[in-house]
């Protein structure tokens, strides 16, 4: 009982510390060029997703916004994290509803525990390919408890669904939690970092990776931005 | 990095290190003199010292060192990649040793095969392939044989193969039983690659790619006499190992979270009827109900049933 307070002085102590040096890395991602035009999805021969969506839905390789804005691109501290192999127990999920996945990317800590919902009325089979980390292939039909799964090693896995072959998905499996997906606009953030020296890597799909090095010395907010080069292919 | 385990005696461990060192350095060196003139920029392969256990057999890896350079090492490569002189003319392709993923397993997916898996490969070949038959090795070569598959991933060393999933004694094929795998063959949308009467041709057949990318056919349950066979066996336990462990590196998933042990056996039931041209139980008892399988009546609905949205196909329509 004497220990309460002290702790409690502890923690106000450290959670006083931590947001008093907390500095946040945000920017916007950005592209150049002119991107491949993305297709109409036919969900004809699965009418239980096709009349989820009031008008189709394209597919998302290349998700763009106003101002050359570039979505999906995962930005990550991928030198310098400090917060290797310290894995968050909260529970992340991949769902699929209208034949789609959501998030189209989803990024996770190496070994960080996630489940894979089907919302769907339809079968789906959910066929990761990993190169370095085990591969499985699981039917979730309606109504299916969710699939419990992580993986050990970092990589970005391609998720098909081969019953419906215009899903696609990714995991992006990361050695920190310190990661973001650009939105609309092309934004991401980054906050709650000790003050060093990090390198940030943004990865997209199609486009490939793009570093940059940053140091945050206190309290403080860096802007980085990245801009790809699209492709018309 | 995190298998380094604190050393309780320095130098013991140190000398038998040292005595390793020397003896690996010696064999390895030895044995590159021997066989490996013309390696090229690959490095010369080290035989691990990989075992296997069939029965009362204790198959190693150094022992099928000729065997696999002679027998095997021409489709499946010598560094175990797949890519052997013979493979560019193979459709399916050699299994790519290096990545450990199997087709034929009773184990879960995603889980290395037993021994057992492998040596039954072995003894089997691979219907529909150009794997071929290896019954005129003794049982201990085939052992060895599958011991040495075992040095092309680390994972063998790392892990242990998956548990067997239970299967539990087949009930008898009835009319009922058939009717009920009919029943699960919709519901689980097998048809979506299978297609309605088994025969390959489901709305999803066309698109599908196995994991290295080159075009891959669902089953045709429908082609063939009466000797038809899978890929991973013949027997009924064979296609109840088969849909619940899955066919892993293609895009036949596994069912084994989502369907009951007894409920399996029905749909087995239901897959024999597919095979129109064996003469077996299944097809008997189809026969005798002259040949029409019933709707399937579920006597224990379950509370809260999913909606079922999708229109059924069925065998019969
Ligand atoms: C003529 C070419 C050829 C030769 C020779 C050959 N294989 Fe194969 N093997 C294949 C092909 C093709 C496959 C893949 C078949 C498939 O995926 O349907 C295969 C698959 C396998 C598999 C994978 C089984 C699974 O569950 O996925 C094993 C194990 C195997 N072979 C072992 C051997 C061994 C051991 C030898 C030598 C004794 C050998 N093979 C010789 C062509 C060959
Ligand atoms: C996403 C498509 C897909 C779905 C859904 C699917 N299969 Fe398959 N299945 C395949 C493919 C592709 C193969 C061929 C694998 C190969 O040749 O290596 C196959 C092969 C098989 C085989 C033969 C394997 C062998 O050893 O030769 C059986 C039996 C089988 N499937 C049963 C089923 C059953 C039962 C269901 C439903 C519960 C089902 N499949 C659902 C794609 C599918």
């Amino acid at each position: 009982m004497r220990r309460k307070p002290i702790l409690i002085a502890l923690l106000t102590l450290l959670a006083g510390s931590s947001l008093m040096f907390a500095g946040t890395v945000s920017g916007k991602v950005t592209y150049t060029g002119t991107p491949a035009h993305q297709k109409a999805i036919d969900m004809s021969k699965e009418p239980s997703c096709a009349k989820q969506h009031a008008t189709p839905i394209s597919t998302e390789t290349v998700v763009t916004g106003a101002n050359n804005a570039l979505e999906n691109v995962v930005v990550y501290i991928s030198a310098g994290a400090p917060d290797e192999g310290q894995v968050p127990t909260q529970a992340i999920t991949y769902t699929q509803k209208g034949c789609q996945y959501l998030p189209h990317v989803l990024p996770m800590h190496v070994n960080q525990e996630f489940e894979i919902l089907n919302d769907d009325q339809t079968s789906h089979n959910i066929h990761p390919l990993p190169k370095v980390n085990i591969e499985w292939n699981k039917s979730q039909p309606p109504g299916s408890p969710p699939i419990k799964e992580k993986y050990d090693k970092a990589e970005f896995i391609e998720v098909k669904c081969n019953i419906h072959p215009w899903m696609h998905g990714y995991f992006a499996v990361l050695k920190t939690s310190h990661y973001d997906v650009s939105k609309e606009g092309g934004d991401f953030k980054l906050p709650n970092l000790p003050p060093g020296k990090y390198t940030l890597t943004a990865w997209h799909e199609k486009y490939g990776t793009q570093t940059a090095d940053v140091t945050i010395t206190g309290n403080e907010t860096k802007d980085v931005n990245f801009t790809f080069k699209a492709t018309a292919y | 990095m995190n298998n380094l385990k604190p050393m309780r005696c320095i130098g013991a461990s140190l000398f038998a290190a040292l005595m390793g060192l020397l003896f690996l350095a010696g064999f390895v060196s030895g044995a590159s003199a021997q066989d490996t003139p013309d390696a090229g920029p690959k490095p010369s392969l080290v035989v691990k010292p990989m075992e296997s256990h069939i029965d009362n057999i204790t198959g190693h890896a150094a022992n099928a060192k000729s065997d696999y350079r002679r027998y095997c090492a021409g489709c499946h490569g010598d560094y175990g990649d797949a890519n052997g002189e013979n493979a560019v003319w193979l459709d399916p392709k050699p299994r790519n040793f290096t990545l450990a993923t199997f087709k034929c397993r009773s184990t879960l997916t995603g889980t290395l095969p037993t021994d057992e898996d492998l040596y039954n490969t072995l003894v089997r070949g691979i219907v529909n392939s150009n794997m071929p038959v290896w019954n005129t090795f003794t049982k201990q070569q085939r052992a060895d044989l599958v011991a040495y598959i075992k040095i092309f991933s680390p994972r063998w060393e790392k892990e242990k193969a998956g548990e067997p999933i239970k299967i539990p004694a087949e009930p008898p094929v009835t009319i009922d039983s058939i009717a009920h795998g009919k029943a699960l063959f919709t519901k689980l949308e097998c048809w979506k690659c299978h297609g309605p009467h088994g025969e390959g041709d489901g709305p999803s057949a066309s698109t599908l790619t196995d994991s290295q990318d080159n075009p891959i056919r669902p089953y045709n349950f429908a082609l063939g006499k009466n000797d038809s066979r899978f890929k991973c066996g013949s027997t009924n336990q064979d296609i109840y190992k088969i849909f619940m462990t899955g066919v892993d590196g293609t895009p036949m998933p596994s069912f084994a979270d989502v369907i009951q042990p007894n409920d399996a056996w029905d749909l087995v039931h239901f897959l024999r009827t597919l095979q129109i041209h064996r003469h077996g139980k299944e097809n008997e008892v189809l026969m005798s109900a002259h040949g029409v399988i019933p709707p399937y009546v579920d006597k224990n609905p379950a509370p809260a049933a999913a909606p079922a949205d999708n229109k059924a196909p069925g065998g019969g329509q």
